[in-house]
């Protein structure tokens, strides 16, 4: 089987994967619905129940299910490859703290309610900031370690952030809210959510998915890359800003919903040439099907209060993680 | 066909000084040997005519315009590169690797031409690697690697190559194949710059020599003309047995100079 035709075959498996898992998204939950009544409300004529159980509650969560799963996974699979290390993503790099922490000072001072685009707005601008952190520590080492130890410090301090505002804060709930919101999750969010997701997320995947090339070129390290006619300082712009937008919008309505980004890329490079590049749409694909089908998983688990999405990923991703980690010594 | 000329070229890593006012210029037809002890200044040479390593004064040049004016891709195009000792962070075949030598060529997202396969093809067959062109690049020899790196510098077809020392892992049989490989190249018309530490591969594959010693040219020309005793004991520190009479030159080092 020729390398082409090989990931046409891919990305329609994956396309279909992910397509079942958003229907099943708006099938599965506590009152499952039959497909029959789908049809029916999809159709125009359905009953009253299963229109607002469909449309109002599970249309947004399934959409949104879609588009932070895919940025997820695209900014995962794109930090992989620009930073040639397997163990980059959006959260193990402290990017989505960070975003977290944007998204917090907004909840915590107000600022959220003064005008609806603060959220995603300070959300990304905290994402980018951990980003320009992060390169000012560790963007001149090729070394995976180097990078992920810095993730892992700003990440640290994020969440000390994030603790100190919830100490200030004047109101008890105010903070199990602020606390539970970032372990992520997709419960309860409406199409208010959808609108401001849908736009990062389409502009940071953009962003991300326009420079696999020069990902590739960069196999063979800066200089390389450069000599292969690569200018790597508008690559790493689009890429931190992409990775900002995108993760940055995902956070604000999804919170830090982890190790997406880590797992996936592991799991569609086999089936690749492995060059960045191949990894990049497939990614966003799974990251779309992994995120939708762990959201079904929460809903149809059995437990007295719904599990967080951001919990389970992590129990997936850390074992991988790790892995990975202990495999250090020949890393991919 | 293209000249690279570097004129009053400073270079200086970090506030390290590492070349000072290095005039030179490189011309297609024959191959041009780069030696010099280590850290005389050969890879930082190579970088600068790159355009890689920031130069302090002085210029690089090619074809008369300025390195540093030029965009990424077009100095790809016009120079092709094969650092030392290059690593690979993922496992690509050969074959996706030595493709990434056309990634000058390409426009932005469109895919491989049937004239970038046929050049992919020309590259592997030279360097002997078509053989292999389905395995990880990754899991070669240290030899196969630098075939293989080799490859996909010249698959970049680009009328000029700088190859910093492409025969380090090589074993003999290799190492004459790469310069017989790179010699024919310089013949057909590329211009093709090699840092080399082997003496004797430099006096019998290069039409010309560039010396350098501290960062400085301390020779420029034919072999005959460069490698004598008193200049090998003066920048090397060494003595060593020189026969460059017969058409097979023989350069041997015996002892550090006393």
């Amino acid at each position: 089987m020729t390398s082409s035709s090989a990931r046409t075959w891919l990305l329609l498996g994956l396309a279909l994967l992910t397509a079942a898992a958003a229907v099943g998204s708006l099938l599965l939950g506590s009152a499952p619905i039959a497909l029959g009544r789908l049809a029916a409300v999809a159709a125009g004529h359905g009953d009253r129940i299963a229109k607002v159980i469909l449309i109002d509650l599970r249309l947004p969560r399934m959409l949104l299910g879609l588009l932070v799963g895919a940025i997820l996974g695209l900014s995962g699979a794109a930090l992989q490859g620009y930073l040639r290390n397997p163990l980059a993503e959006p959260a193990v790099l402290g990017v989505s703290n960070g975003a977290g922490l944007g998204a917090v000072v907004a909840l915590y001072f107000g600022l959220a309610d003064l005008h609806p685009l603060m959220l995603p707005v300070l959300a990304i601008v905290g994402a980018l900031a951990s980003l320009g952190a992060l390169h000012l520590l560790a963007g001149r080492s090729e070394s995976p370690l180097t990078l992920v130890l810095a993730g892992i410090a700003l990440a640290s301090l994020a969440t000390a952030g994030i603790a100190l505002a919830l100490n200030l804060s004047p109101n008890p709930f105010a903070a199990m809210e602020i606390m539970t919101w970032l372990l992520g999750s997709l419960d309860d969010r409406s199409f208010h959510h959808v609108w401001i997701a849908l736009p990062c997320v389409l502009i940071g995947g953009a962003l991300l998915l326009a420079d696999g090339r020069a990902l590739d070129a960069l196999s063979l390290g800066e200089e390389g890359a450069s000599t292969l006619g690569v200018n790597l300082k508008r690559v790493r712009l689009r890429l931190l800003l992409g990775t900002a937008i995108g993760v940055g919008g995902a956070v604000a309505v999804s919170g830090a919903i982890g190790f997406v980004g880590l797992i996936v890329p592991h799991l569609v490079r086999p089936f690749t040439d492995r060059s960045p590049s191949a990894v990049l749409l497939p990614s966003a694909l799974g990251g779309a099907a992994l995120l939708t089908l762990a959201d079904i998983g929460v809903r149809v688990i059995p437990t007295t209060s719904e599990l967080k999405l951001g919990v389970v990923t992590a129990f997936l991703g850390v074992p991988v993680f790790l892995t990975y980690l202990l495999k250090e010594r020949r890393l991919w | 066909m293209v000249t690279i000329r570097a004129e009053a070229l400073t270079v200086s890593l970090g506030d390290q000084p590492v070349l000072h006012g290095i005039d030179a210029q490189f011309e297609p037809g024959g191959m041009i040997g780069v030696i010099g002890p280590n850290g005389a200044g050969k890879s930082t040479l190579a970088r600068a005519l790159l355009g890689l390593a920031p130069t302090q004064s002085g210029s690089v040049t090619i074809d008369g315009v300025p390195v540093a004016s030029m965009a990424r891709g077009a100095l790809a195009r016009q120079v092709a590169y094969l650092p030392q000792g290059q690593t690979l962070h993922w496992p690509l075949s050969v074959e996706r690797l030595v493709g990434l030598g056309r990634l000058p060529h390409l426009a932005p997202f469109s895919r491989l031409a049937p004239a970038d396969a046929a050049a992919i093809e020309r590259a592997m067959a030279k360097t002997d690697v078509t053989a292999f062109r389905t395995r990880a690049a990754t899991e070669l020899s240290g030899g196969e690697r630098a075939r293989v790196m080799l490859a996909r510098a010249l698959a970049v077809e680009a009328p000029a190559l700088i190859a910093d020392e492409p025969l380090a892992a090589l074993d003999p049989g290799h190492q004459i194949e790469v310069m017989e490989l790179l010699a024919a190249e310089a013949r057909a018309g590329a211009l093709i710059v090699v840092i080399l530490h082997d003496l004797t591969m430099a006096a019998r594959h290069c039409d010309r020599l560039l010396l350098l010693d501290r960062g400085r040219i301390a020779a420029d020309g034919p072999p005959a003309a460069v490698l004598d005793e008193r200049r090998l004991a003066e920048v090397y520190g060494i003595r060593a047995a020189i026969d460059l009479s017969g058409s097979k030159p023989l350069i041997v080092p015996l002892s550090r100079k006393p």
